[in-house]
């Protein structure tokens, strides 16, 4: 298959999917990834106690992400079931947000990430709860409980870091303006989202943009940080176009599913 | 993994399985401070449903008895068996006592 023959295929996976579908896929994805890179800690983390905590919240995620992965193959309807949504889908058909798949970094960078994601699930699930989409709305509620346990987590080291030694504010004041910037996709809206949330499925992303910032604001000012200037710069992961790491992620994550199809233990 | 904990405070752990039940003692972790001690316990002591409540206690703020101690402390209970409630005649009726 040529190349433009190639991307036209992709093209048409994705234009196959409802709006409906494309959404709960963009949740799918952004929870799986951020499953993924928490987990690459596991072994490595600074202390023992610490490993666990990331597993922990790494292994919520995973929970999410595969009953949302499952729902969305029902609303696409093709048969497809978690493990072929998450282990055969190819980078561009991959529509997490781009902040998820940063690097690791080190822990600061690492819990800031965290930080900044789970601040905007926390708005993004309370509001789902009340979703027209009934499964959805099901997925949300067991979400949010965990949610709020992750950003009480993050905030925490945000603070303890933050208002740390010299070196700590350093890399967590560095962390932040390193990644500030990939915020902006999480209250950007296109077509997809102006369609789920006409039909009362979510809610428009720049709806929650007021309460995350504020909610952002009073733990970086505990934190003894300083909240850097907004920059336009767009990305666009959840329309399929990452930056150069999502595809070592899946890389590692699908090649064993891909070697032995449907292996499980 | 390195050994960053060495400098964290140690922390006793406490956790009550069931409203109604004592705080049981379940063991001991390292935390920076009282927060984390409590999301730290949470994580590995009630990870499987163990739990409704945690207490921590930082180790350094209980007071131990001494083990070099026990003879003193323990060994004069061992003969005074009046102060187990063992002489009272228990009516047929009382099943549970």
């Amino acid at each position: 298959m040529s190349a433009s023959k190639a991307a036209a295929a992709r093209e048409n996976a994705g234009a196959e999917w409802s709006a409906h579908c494309h959404f709960v896929l963009r949740l799918a994805d952004t929870s799986l990834i951020l499953a993924q890179r928490l987990g690459e800690w596991v072994g490595h983390a600074p202390a023992i106690e610490e490993d666990l905590g990331l597993a922990n919240i790494s292994l919520d995620l995973l929970g999410q992400a595969r009953m949302l992965l499952t729902h969305a193959g029902e609303l696409e309807g093709r048969g497809r079931g978690e493990d072929e949504l998450a282990y055969l889908r190819e980078e561009s058909q991959y529509l997490n947000m781009t902040l998820v798949e940063q690097p690791n970094g080190d822990f600061g960078q690492t819990m800031t990430r965290q930080f900044l994601v789970d601040a905007w699930q926390l708005e993004l699930y309370e509001r789902l709860q009340q979703s027209q989409d009934a499964r959805l709305a099901e997925i949300a509620a067991k979400a949010v409980k965990e949610t709020r346990y992750h950003l009480r987590y993050s905030a925490g080291w945000m603070i303890r870091l933050g208002d740390g030694t010299e070196e700590s504010h350093g890399r967590m004041q560095a962390a932040l303006e390193r990644l500030w910037p990939f915020t902006n996709e999480l209250f950007a809206a296109d077509a997809v989202d102006l369609e789920v949330a006409e039909a009362g499925i979510a809610p428009a992303p720049a709806t929650l943009q007021l309460a995350w910032t504020e909610r952002v604001a009073a733990v970086l000012v505990e934190a003894t940080l300083t909240q850097p200037q907004t920059t336009p710069f767009p990305w666009f992961g959840r329309q399929g176009r990452h930056s150069e790491h999502l595809g070592h992620i899946l890389a590692e994550m699908q090649s064993l599913h891909r070697a032995h199809p449907g292996a499980t233990w | 993994m390195t050994d960053n904990t060495r400098d964290w405070p140690l922390y006793e752990i406490f956790i009550r399985a069931r409203s109604g039940l004592d705080h049981k003692h379940v063991g001991s972790l390292h935390a920076t401070d009282a927060r984390m001690a409590i999301e730290h316990a949470r994580d590995l002591y009630t990870r499987r449903q163990e739990g409704v409540s945690i207490w921590a206690v930082r180790s350094t703020d209980i007071v131990a008895s001494d083990p070099a101690e026990s003879d003193a402390l323990f060994e004069p209970a061992r003969d005074k068996v009046y102060r187990h409630p063992t002489f009272y005649d228990i009516p047929d009726e009382v099943k549970t006592l």
